[in-house]
């Protein structure tokens, strides 16, 4: 029983996932990529970072590791899958998720505080949560703007695969509270399955009071099992 | 077997935001350069050897479909020289 935080050369948010993990009482374990999945992975976190400098484009060269591969087969089984920042650019470049992420509109990295409502409940991240709901919780990424054709985009608006929207304090989901030109400010998708989920935004960095707000830890405890 | 450069360029499809691309064209003009419009496309040179030019394309076509391009924002193009 372990969730594994898969750690690439360039990632830079696994031992706070570690630690968020371990401070919500869920077994984890930091797992480099060339070791594969342990046998017992119950769950599984991408974290952020910049795996393999971002060279190509986030998360190209990542999503075409031999651990991948795992990490798809474990979600097809129905194990819990997370990817944030660069792990959500790793799990869309390798179409675990439908879309892509692509450089701020703003063309800087942006880091800061966002708001987010939740878009659907019908996901191990998101069922403690009413549809609705206002969240805070930071960015830090440079090619967060979600690009996503047309058609696969209606596919997912049919099929509740939108998980939080950028939006303002009140809930308002506007151009404004949209950091980064994302379409239709979408901030994180599901996959095929509702156990595979992606998020710009880190819910590992807002697990503790005393850092910012703990918004994150109900998202984190989808990995519980 | 013969020597050729297969060049592959991945530009952003039609409509995809360029957020770079904006950022130099507006350095342009506060240069005081006259443009309408300015593209970024990233260019592969590729040397490999292949039985003729249409394999040494087709090589480097799947280097587009499975890492050089990502299908959801990318177009590419592929054009195969001989190399001495």
């Amino acid at each position: 029983m372990t969730v594994a935080v898969v750690r690439f050369g360039g990632s830079n948010c696994d031992r706070d996932a570690l630690r968020s993990l371990q401070d919500l009482g869920i077994d984890a374990e930091i797992v480099w990529y060339e070791d594969g999945l342990p046998a017992d992975t119950t769950g599984i976190v991408l974290p952020g970072g910049f795996s393999y400098g971002d060279y190509l484009r986030a998360g190209a060269m990542a999503a075409r590791t031999p651990i991948m591969q795992d990490v798809r087969e474990a979600a097809d089984d129905g194990t819990p899958v997370l990817g944030i920042c660069n792990g959500a650019q790793i799990c869309a470049e390798m179409g675990l998720v439908d879309g892509a992420f692509t450089v701020n509109e703003s063309a800087r990295f942006q880091c800061e505080p966002v708001h987010l409502r939740v878009e659907t409940t019908d996901s191990p991240f998101t069922s403690s949560f009413e549809v609705g709901d206002v969240i805070e919780l930071p960015i830090a990424h440079g090619e967060g703007r979600y690009e996503v054709q047309s058609g696969v985009y209606d596919d997912l608006i049919e099929e509740d695969k939108v998980l939080f929207r950028y939006c303002d304090a009140d809930g308002e989901v506007s151009d404004e509270a949209n950091p980064n030109g994302s379409k239709d400010n979408v901030a994180g998708v599901l996959g095929d399955c509702d156990n595979g989920a992606v998020l710009m935004p880190h819910p590992e960095r807002a697990t503790l009071p005393e850092l910012g707000g703990t918004d994150g830890r109900a998202i984190l405890e989808g990995l519980s099992g | 077997m013969a020597a050729f450069t297969a060049i592959v360029t991945v530009r952003l499809k039609s409509g995809v935001l360029d957020p770079e691309a904006a950022t130099t064209q507006r350095a342009l003009e506060r240069l005081e350069f006259e443009l309408d419009d300015l593209r970024f496309a990233d260019r592969y040179e590729i040397d490999l050897d292949a039985a003729d030019a249409d394999a040494a394309a087709d090589r480097a076509e799947s280097m587009a479909e499975r890492l050089l391009a990502n299908p959801t924002i990318h177009d590419y193009d592929v054009e195969v020289e001989a190399r001495s």
